[in-house]
């Protein structure tokens, strides 16, 4: 018997992602931030959420894709980690899937760079391809 | 399974909690050897110890505090007199039983070591074998070290605003009182022998432990089967007992009315002197409490203050009356909650001290050197991270203390100094910090010794110690790599140290001094705040964001407007500079600190810019932190960085602030070291700055400025300011006839200096009142004057002594004749003994 997962899915540049639903404490429209400088890059600022400071991490940095038009706010996927929920921001927020362990395989060989480290594999999608984000890595700053 | 894991668990703590006693004990008895009282208590708390494990099938720790007790009992019956052999001996029986302890609480066993040459040892002195000391001292029992905990919690609640905040915090507290009424309801309930009190089954030869868990034991079917049948299910009951069991006790404040004068049971019970007292005291007194809810009770009242200030923050844009009451009225239930809170966290300094008289002891003997402890404000409280961190420090700077600071007995009676050394401990509160003062009357530090140790190891250059100023060359033993010691000890010696403790004392936004009259003993001083949770902050602007500034960095604020800033900035090369009161003061733009923007390169200013130099101190320099803004103070609380963020040297943590945002909290000593102002630890060298300190000897003083109608001015030293204040008219309140305002939980009265001395000043007609608090004592009284003018330095000559009551007497400063003030003279003459505690009076 197949063994079916729910994704969390959103979009990033023209491409889209799912993290394991479990993992998501929920998910915001764009927040008001608080930048931190000499912080890394890809560290966007603090978000004040409810009371709980939140790191918000520009996944297009994070992933190398070129920057969201400055027109377009990021959304937010906040993240439950052992150090307390961390937020992504991401260009938009698409449905809860289930999907099919019989559709995912490992990524060809030939992709390389950020991508390749974040991403554990994909599932194939009617029509477009969904990729897993392994979010551990992805809030993981201090070692890119 | 479970009670029986509550009944391992209550062994546990409470075994430790007799074991702190049992170190106490053992040392008063070496001074008292024939006090029947303190023979009977440590002969009680070995005996309970030694029952509890019996009956929880420990049989290695029942045998050693089985010879143990035989060893008492010969004392105890007379047979055998307490030596420092003995002593010894037990001392390191309490040793192997705590070693022993730490085992099971980490690992469900009693460990591999079966301690035979202790218990050897204590057979032989038992029978009355007189041994070598050194054979004692020989054998050495590692030491347990207390399981470490963690007190800082990153996590933090999800409130939903204020209601959330509150609904929790009414749980919570509905919570700890049931606990409360459970613990009484389940003392009342036990058995006659041990229904009394917690201090009384304590001194009792039958185990409260013991006489509780009898009907429980009896519930669990196995128990009634043969002994390993017992084993085995203890050792699964204990291998679901977390490794670190701790708790707090709290007083609870309606029970202790009843019992006057007993606020607390120690959790040791040292704070209280003989144990005749302990059985006055009721079980409801106090109640044990897990630290983690603490913890999270303390972060709630941490949401609560900022949403607090939320609210007071949108009152203050509203004309609602019921609203602004009722704001009020939650400003003042926040204020005594947190305070509340914030008390339940504090500890006496007793916890950190109970374990340095067994040091003091240990080491003595070690040195050949005779020493005895003296401690003076044990009860002084502070709040229990503070309390954990300064353990070390402490425990440092008494080896030192033993090992360099006091002579030997031969080299003591030849100076003329009683053969015994004093190591005195004292604490107690000043400003809304505590002060804590290791003193010997040992050698004392012979400052030349350093002036040549200072220069064969390089830390400073010929030409500085020639002029060094004995302040400074009392700072060279704080670097790294200092020790004047003439041999290596394996107690100290080995130059690492001294930096490591002032260190430790500065993360914890302490200091350290040092102050020493060679030949006449040293003491040290720590100054460190009460708490850390929730620090007064200074909030500023630098490139369109807000900061938190620690107050307890903060020196003054200096504003320079128009062609003020461009003729007193100045600039050597490209660093700017400003000649604060004859020092150079480097100045770093905050903006630029951030690579918010280029540096400015000297670049000429405007002239008609604001220059806002906040001046901060970090490891003894000055400098000013150049801001575009500075907004006000705030009570801020103090909340971790991510992970992400923890690397960044200049944030010290996040707030957020009255409107929701969060603001970052600079690091002062994180920014001094980025930039260079003060050199990264291994390089520190101490350049002489021409100090203001009045160690130099003349008079200087910084003094306060102020303005009493037309043209009347007043001085008083800046020292005796806790702080400045503009009070609005409308908060000033009427109380027993006095002015009073409501000032940080406390009613404070206000004092028209225009009237007190009479200078017939018109009450100027001003909306807000300029105030100088003075405190004393815990104690404030606002001073209201018309002006605050200036900060001066200067050196005092008072030309004319004062006839009036409160008045020194006058000088003249900066060109005007000005009257200089004592401050507590002259609240005296107003309000009489307002600063004295009860029933004492004070001396003036």
């Amino acid at each position: 018997m197949s063994v079916r997962q729910q994704l969390c899915t959103f979009f990033l540049d023209d491409l889209y992602f799912g993290v394991e639903v479990q993992k998501v404490q929920e998910v915001l429209r764009y927040q008001e931030m608080t930048r931190v400088p000499l912080a890394p890059p890809v560290v966007r600022g603090l978000i004040n959420l409810r009371g709980q400071i939140v790191t918000a991490i520009d996944m297009r940095r994070r992933l190398g894709l070129p920057a969201l038009s400055a027109d377009r706010l990021p959304m937010n996927v906040v993240i439950r980690t052992d150090d307390g929920p961390v937020s992504l921001l991401v260009d938009e927020i698409g449905d809860v899937l289930e999907v099919d362990e019989e559709t995912y395989d490992a990524l060809p060989e030939t992709l390389r760079g950020p991508l390749r480290d974040l991403i554990k594999g994909a599932y194939q999608l009617n029509g477009r391809l969904l990729l897993t984000l392994d979010s551990d890595r992805a809030v993981n700053v201090t070692a890119s | 399974m479970d009670d029986l894991e509550d009944i391992i668990k209550e062994f546990l703590v409470e075994s430790y909690e007799n074991l702190d006693q049992l170190d106490h004990d053992l040392l008063s008895l070496e001074d008292a050897p024939d006090d029947r009282n303190l023979l009977s208590s440590v002969f009680r708390t070995i005996h309970t110890i030694k029952g509890t494990c019996g009956f929880l099938a420990f049989p290695i720790l029942e045998h050693v505090t089985h010879v143990g007790e035989s060893l008492l009992v010969k004392l105890r019956d007379g047979e055998l007199r307490l030596d420092a052999t003995i002593t010894t001996a037990l001392l390191q029986m309490v040793d192997a039983v705590r070693k022993m302890l730490s085992s099971i609480a980490n690992t469900n066993t009693e460990g591999e070591d079966h301690y035979e040459s202790l218990v050897e040892v204590l057979e032989q002195l038992s029978l009355g074998t007189r041994m070598q000391p050194a054979a004692v001292a020989a054998f050495s029992a590692g030491r347990a070290v207390p399981a470490g905990h963690r007190l800082q919690s990153g996590s933090s609640a999800e409130d939903h605003g204020v209601e959330a905040t509150l609904g929790d915090l009414e749980s919570m507290v509905a919570g700890l009182a049931n606990d409360s009424e459970a613990v009484a309801v389940r003392k009342k309930s036990k058995t006659p022998a041990a229904a009394k009190s917690r201090p009384v089954a304590k001194t009792k030869p039958a185990p409260k432990v013991r006489v509780e868990s009898k009907p429980k034991l009896a519930q669990v079917p196995k128990a009634k089967g043969p002994r390993k049948a017992k084993v085995a299910a203890t050792k699964t009951a204990v291998a679901q007992i977390p490794p670190a069991v701790e708790t707090v006790e709290i007083a609870l404040p309606t029970v202790a009315a009843t019992a006057p004068g007993v606020r607390r049971v120690d959790a040791d019970g040292q704070a209280l002197p003989d144990s005749n007292e302990k059985n006055q005291i009721g079980p409801e007194t106090t109640v044990r409490l897990d630290v983690a809810l603490l913890d999270r009770l303390m972060n709630l009242v941490g949401e609560l203050v900022l949403a607090r200030n939320q609210i007071l923050q949108y009152s203050r844009t509203t004309e609602d009356a019921t609203l602004i009451a009722a704001s009020q009225r939650l400003n003042l239930i926040t204020s005594e909650l947190q305070e509340g809170v914030m008390k339940t966290r504090m500890q006496p300094i007793q916890n950190a001290w109970a374990k340095l008289p067994r040091v003091v002891r240990d080491l003595s003997l070690q040195c050949g050197k005779k020493v005895q402890v003296k401690m003076e404000g044990a009860e002084t409280e502070l709040d229990k991270t503070i309390l954990e961190a300064i353990k070390d420090p402490l425990m440092h700077i008494v080896r030192n203390s033993v090992d360099h600071g006091i002579e030997p007995p031969e080299i003591r009676q030849a100076k003329g100094k009683p053969a015994e050394g004093t190591l005195l401990l004292r604490a107690f509160h000043e400003g809304g910090q505590v002060i804590i003062e290791i003193g010997d009357d040992g050698g004392g530090i012979n400052l030349e010794r350093v002036r040549q140790k200072g220069l064969s190891q390089g830390l400073i250059t010929p030409d500085q110690a020639a002029s060094m100023s004995e302040r400074e060359l009392m700072n060279i033993i704080l670097l790294p790599g200092f020790s004047t010691a003439l041999t290596v000890t394996n107690v100290s010696g080995r130059g690492v140290g001294m930096d490591v403790v002032k260190t430790n004392v500065e993360k914890i936004g302490g200091t350290l001094d040092i102050f020493s009259v060679f030949g006449k003993g040293t003491t040290l001083r720590i100054k460190i705040p009460l708490t850390l949770a929730i620090v007064p902050a200074l909030m500023v602007t630098a490139g369109a964001d807000r900061y938190a500034i620690p107050q307890n960095n903060l020196v003054e604020l200096v504003r320079l407007e128009g062609d003020r800033v461009l003729r007193e900035i100045e600039h050597i090369h490209d660093v700017p500079v400003y000649r604060l009161r004859g020092n150079l003061l480097p100045l770093l733009y905050l903006d630029e600190q951030l690579n918010l923007r280029p540096a400015r390169k000297g670049a000429k200013l405007s002239p008609d810019s604001v220059v806002n130099i906040v001046v901060l101190t970090a490891e003894d320099r000055r400098f000013g932190l150049v801001v575009d803004r500075i907004d006000d103070t705030q009570e801020i609380v103090v909340k971790p960085l991510g992970p992400h963020l923890k690397d960044i040297s200049i944030y010290a943590g996040v707030t957020i602030m009255g409107d929701g945002a969060v603001a970052l909290i600079l690091d002062v000593v994180g920014i001094a070291k980025r930039s260079g102002v003060v050199s990264e630890a291994r390089e520190r060298h101490i350049t002489p700055a021409k100090t203001n300190e009045a160690v130099t000897g003349d008079l200087k003083q910084t003094l306060l400025l102020l303005g009493l109608g037309e043209t009347h001015q007043l001085a008083l030293p800046l020292s005796s300011v806790s702080r400045l204040e503009e009070i609005p008219l409308s908060s000033v309140e009427r109380a027993d006839g006095q002015q009073v305002v409501q000032y940080g939980g406390q009613i404070m009265p206000l004092l028209h200096l225009g009237d007190v001395l009479n200078t017939g000043s018109p009450h100027l007609e001003a909306t807000m009142l300029q105030v100088v608090v003075y405190s004393e004592n815990g104690r404030s009284v606002g001073l209201v004057v018309d002006r605050i003018l200036d900060i001066v330095e200067t050196t005092l000559i008072i030309q004319q002594a004062g006839k009036r009551m409160g008045v020194l007497g006058s000088a003249v400063i900066q060109n005007r004749v000005t009257d200089l003030l004592d401050i507590h003279n002259l609240i005296l003459s107003s309000y009489g003994d307002y600063f004295s505690p009860p029933s004492t009076t004070l001396a003036v």
